[in-house]
């Protein structure tokens, strides 16, 4: 069945079957390779997107109840090829990920927690990576990276862009 | 080897450079197996069998053949009838392993038929309409069971459960046992546990019908990939290309997807169609074939009242599960570290490896090193206890001492350096371990259990595989080589090209800081590439902790091929003596201080072939293939050179929990930590803090745990819990470095570091915790219930 929608600031209508997952929509309908299957069983969070300003679970909801929502996936945080994002930039400075498979999910919660949270303690940070399960890092470079990100974008969004080349 | 190696200053090498990797996996433009479509791809789901051990009396395709989209079904028996089995390590030719069960299937699980249809969801549907009329047989699930006379045989041609059984005598055991004041006794388990790398294992086989090639993606490390899909498919060695560019989502040593390639390509070949082959989780846990190590130890050590320990018997035995492959090999590679950082004179080592009706093992983090690493260290600590002499004197004690390198252990291997005593004094220090009794103390005070552990060990590192030929005499491997190539181009630019899949380790960054280091070119300015199998120089892949020292090393060296060539071109214009000119990031210098600029060697080496002297080829490029350094000789008398290099680490944790709730919560976690020289600092950081987090798991969490039926109990994420951020406490990491005399820059492996220690420190510091009760908890990984349950149980004895 047709279902539109809004993905990265572009609405797109997509052909999907009823049971089909925004995950698998996303990532076969939709062509968006950036969000990641890791268990399918809502445990992992590697298919995190971020559906009207919440970090969700992209293997636990079907295509067709985001119908008409915002969605914003891992292709949709660089501002263009080339360059990165605060967040993703600071991911990079300290290194927060080795295979990069569980990264796109963590940096979709770590923008979402920055969205709301301009100067997280270490247990928020901690918090809101809770449910994104990573088996490279052991978390040190990741806290640091969300912890650099949250200070850069308070000290300004656009100059810290450059400090981190 | 003479002195010690000198520490290793470098422009880019050990600096605070970025990861080149990064950036594309920040941006969601990994290139992983998932990702890729190929034209008229069909897709695999399995169907699994229910019971533990059942003879496969029939399968019916007919109804799933009838579903709209499905293609094809195929079972054990047409498949084993058009392949070769799988590569078995040992000599045991009747423990053969195909893709799908043959005749009967010998765990819960194992997949017997395989489905193929226009989607993943067809086949998934289809999959359950297959009917697989069985009948039961009989099973045997724990490791000693399997042993015992009378045993049910998993594979009955074998004629027991047994796969190998060797005992190594290494010095005078009976007589240091006799001279001794004292000994005891123990028994420790090492649960079964695996890395479960987030993404699950994939591979996407295609037949090229027109170039007789099978071209395969897949999320793959493995040595020696091609040429076993080659000879189980029965092809020829170069009528299979593996795409090395294609980014793993996590492995730590598991994947290994040989099964599934053989029958993806199978499929392929037989179909015509590309045929992809993606695990779902369930399929990843029950019956990827991605199981560790399950070993119990027992250890026996005399020593005498000082502490001085001299002389161990260590019986390991392993739960290979239902097939051989490579796992028993996990038993063997210890031995090049079988005594720890310690002078422990003599050792006896009997290695037992059995099958029983659980899923297959493969090689995970360590490669047996970790288990091995938790007893050595378990038993440290009750020599410690029995003595009433303090964990940390004890180990002192024992210590091999840094004057004593290039130190021969008793099973033959030497280790190439190391300052332990340094190391340790640095985390007591940085790592504040006097503030940390405090903590402690106050904590127990307030009625809180609290303990504190510590262990050292070592991470042997540089990967040959000298524990086949030991394991198996009719196995003659003496070389687990590396490749790698530098190309100048025409513009002057560097090219290096590595020859495998990367999972994490960053290789590329390894590679072009090497060579940016050795040509004195800034490494954001080199390109690195990946050829496929058909285009790469000889490798092993990023197994036993040996990146940085054999890519490392053959990038190094191809590098330093590139200079002598650039210094021959440069002399030979200046009518000079190679030997009396150098070369200084890109420039020749002859004597007298003349200099040839590297855009006039690069031109004299593309287009001036008049130019050039005689004997030399035009083009400005170079191979090197690296040894294992130490690599020499087949083992001799149960002895061997193991691995060449021997990185050390030292772990200090605080744990505390409440006596009854006894959830342990790692409140202060130090590691000291000694790689020699770090390439980078950042990816050597990363993989010691994931090592830990991955102990962590090993030692509180995971296990794939079967019930007495011999169903695997912990399939999902839901039940196979895995450490989160809360679980991982921030990490304290204190530096050393002691550069190995063997290596290029003096640099060791890093790969498993961290997992290595950490079991035996967290059960170390629950045990100090559990003093005042005097319980023994033998077996990992220790759950919360364990705990509550023991002190229970020992207050009702009346403890403490
Ligand atoms: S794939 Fe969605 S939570 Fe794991
Ligand atoms: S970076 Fe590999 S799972 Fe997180």
């Amino acid at each position: 069945m047709k279902t539109e929608l809004t993905i990265n600031g572009r609405s797109r209508a997509i052909d999907v079957e009823p049971r089909m997952t925004l995950l698998d929509a996303l990532r076969d309908a939709a062509g968006l390779k950036g969000t990641h299957a890791g268990c399918e069983h809502g445990v992992c969070g590697a298919c995190t997107v971020i559906v009207d300003g919440d970090a969700v679970r992209s293997c636990l909801m079907f295509a067709v109840q985001c119908d008409g929502m915002e969605i914003t996936t891992i292709e949709g945080v660089a501002a263009d090829p080339g360059e990165l994002d605060v967040v993703q930039d600071s991911f990079c400075e300290t290194h927060g990920l080795q295979c990069g498979y569980c990264t796109p999910g963590m940096v979709l919660a770590a923008k979402a927690l920055l969205a709301v949270e301009k100067d997280p303690s270490d247990e928020q940070i901690r918090d809101a990576i809770s449910g994104n399960i990573c088996r490279c890092t052991g978390y040190g470079q990741i806290v640091e990276a969300i912890r650099l990100a949250a200070k850069r974008l308070r000290e300004s969004n656009t100059a810290a862009m450059e400090a981190g080349e | 080897m003479s002195g010690p190696a000198k520490l290793f200053q470098g422009k880019y090498v050990s600096t605070d450079r970025r990861v080149r990797e990064d950036p594309r996996f920040v941006a969601g433009h990994g290139r992983f197996v998932q990702d890729i479509d190929r034209p008229g791809m069909l897709h695999v789901a399995l169907v699994a069998a229910q019971a533990p051990a059942a003879r496969i009396v029939k399968i019916d395709p007919s109804a799933a053949l009838a579903m709209e989209g499905v293609v094809d079904v195929i079972d054990g028996a047409e498949l084993s009838a058009a392949v070769n089995p799988l590569m078995n390590g040992l000599d045991t030719p009747k423990v053969q392993r195909f893709p799908l069960a043959v005749g009967q299937n010998r765990y819960a699980g194992e997949w017997v038929a395989a489905v193929v249809a226009e989607t993943r969801a067809l086949a998934e549907d289809a999959a359950e309409k297959v009917r697989v009329e069985t009948e039961k047989l009989g099973f045997v699930i724990d490791a000693e069971q399997a042993l015992e006379e009378g045993a049910t045989p998993v594979h009955p041609e074998h004629g027991s459960n047994l796969l190998l059984d060797r005992t190594f005598d290494w010095g005078p055991v009976d007589e240091d046992f006799a001279r001794s004041d004292d000994s005891l006794k123990l028994r420790v388990t090492w649960g079964r546990n695996s890395t479960v790398p987030i993404e699950t294992f994939g591979v996407i086989c295609e037949w090229n019908a027109w170039e007789k090639v099978l071209d395969v993606w897949a999320s793959i490390q493995m040595p020696k990939y091609a040429d076993q899909i080659a000879r189980a498919l029965k092809l020829h060695g170069n009528e299979v290309r593996v795409h090395y560019d294609v980014d793993v989502g996590g492995s730590y040593g598991v994947k290994r997807g040989i099964k599934q390639t053989v029958l993806a390509g199978y499929l392929a070949r037989k179909l015509g169609r590309p045929v992809r082959l993606i695990e779902d989780r369930l399929e990843n846990m029950r019956s990827g074939d991605a199981h560790g190590p399950e070993r119990i130890f027992d250890i026996e050590v005399a020593f005498d009242r000082d502490g001085t320990v001299n002389a161990m018997r260590m019986r390991a035995l392993d739960n290979a599960g239902a097939y051989a492959g490579r796992a028993p090999f996990q038993l063997g590679k210890p031995i090049g570290a079988i005594v720890g950082p310690y002078r422990i004179n003599s050792v006896q080592y009997r290695a037992m490896s059995v099958t029983t009706n659980k899923a297959v093992q493969e090689a995970v983090r360590g490669f047996g090193q970790a288990p091995t690493n938790y007893a050595i260290e378990t038993m440290m600590d009750r020599v410690a206890d029995h003595l009433g002499i303090d964990r940390l004197d004890l180990r002192q004690k024992n210590l091999i001492r840094p004057d004593e390198f290039p130190y021969e252990i008793p099973s033959g291997s030497k280790y190439d350096s190391g300052d332990y005593q340094a190391v340790i004094a640095k985390v007591l220090e940085q790592g504040d371990y006097d503030g940390m009794r405090a903590e402690r103390d106050r904590l127990r005070a307030e009625g809180m259990c609290a303990g504190i552990g510590v262990a050292a060990c070592l991470e042997p590192s540089g990967g040959n595989s000298s524990f086949e030929p030991l394991l198996n005499p009719a196995n003659r491997t003496s070389t687990w080589m590396e490749g790698s190539r530098v190309n100048i181009d025409a513009l002057g630019d560097v090219t290096v090209a590595i020859h495998t899949t990367s999972s994490g380790q960053g290789h590329e960054t390894l590679a072009a800081t090497v060579v940016g280091e050795v040509l004195g070119v800034d490494p954001d300015r080199v390109r690195v590439v990946r050829p496929d199998s058909l285009g790469s120089l000889p490798g092993n892949s990023p197994v036993g902790s040996r990146m940085a020292i054999m890519l490392g090393g053959a990038a190094a060296n191809a590098a330093r091929d590139i200079i002598r060539q650039a210094i021959a071109i440069g002399a030979h214009l200046m009518d000079a003596d190679p030997g009396d000119c150098s070369y200084d990031s890109g420039t020749v210098i002859g004597p007298g201080g003349a200099e040839i600029a590297w855009t006039e060697i690069v031109d004299v080496a593309h287009r001036r072939f008049h130019d050039l002297p005689k004997g030399t080829n035009p083009g400005l490029t170079a191979s090197f293939i690296q040894q294992v350094p130490t690599g020499e000789t087949l083992p001799k008398d149960g002895k061997a050179q193991m691995y060449p290099c021997y990185s050390f680490e030292f772990h200090l944790v605080l744990v505390a929990f409440a006596p009854v709730l006894a959830k342990p919560e790692l409140r202060r976690y130090v590691i000291g930590h000694d790689c020699g020289t770090v390439i980078n600092p950042h990816i050597v950081k990363g993989m010691t803090l994931g090592g830990i987090a991955h102990g962590i798991g090993a030692t509180l969490l995971e296990e794939f745990a079967y019930d007495g039926e011999g169903q695997l109990m912990t399939q999902s994420f839901l039940d196979y819990l895995m450490p989160s951020s809360h679980e991982v406490p921030e990490v304290q990491i204190v530096k050393h470095c002691t550069p190995s005399p063997l290596t290029e820059f003096g640099q060791k492996g890093s790969g498993e570091s961290g997992y290595l220690g950490s079991p035996a420190a967290i059960s170390g510091a629950i045990h100090d915790a559990l003093k005042p009760w005097g319980i023994h908890l033998n077996k990992l990984p220790i759950r919360m219930a364990a705990i509550s349950d023991a002190i229970a149980a020992a207050e009702e004895k009346g403890h403490p």
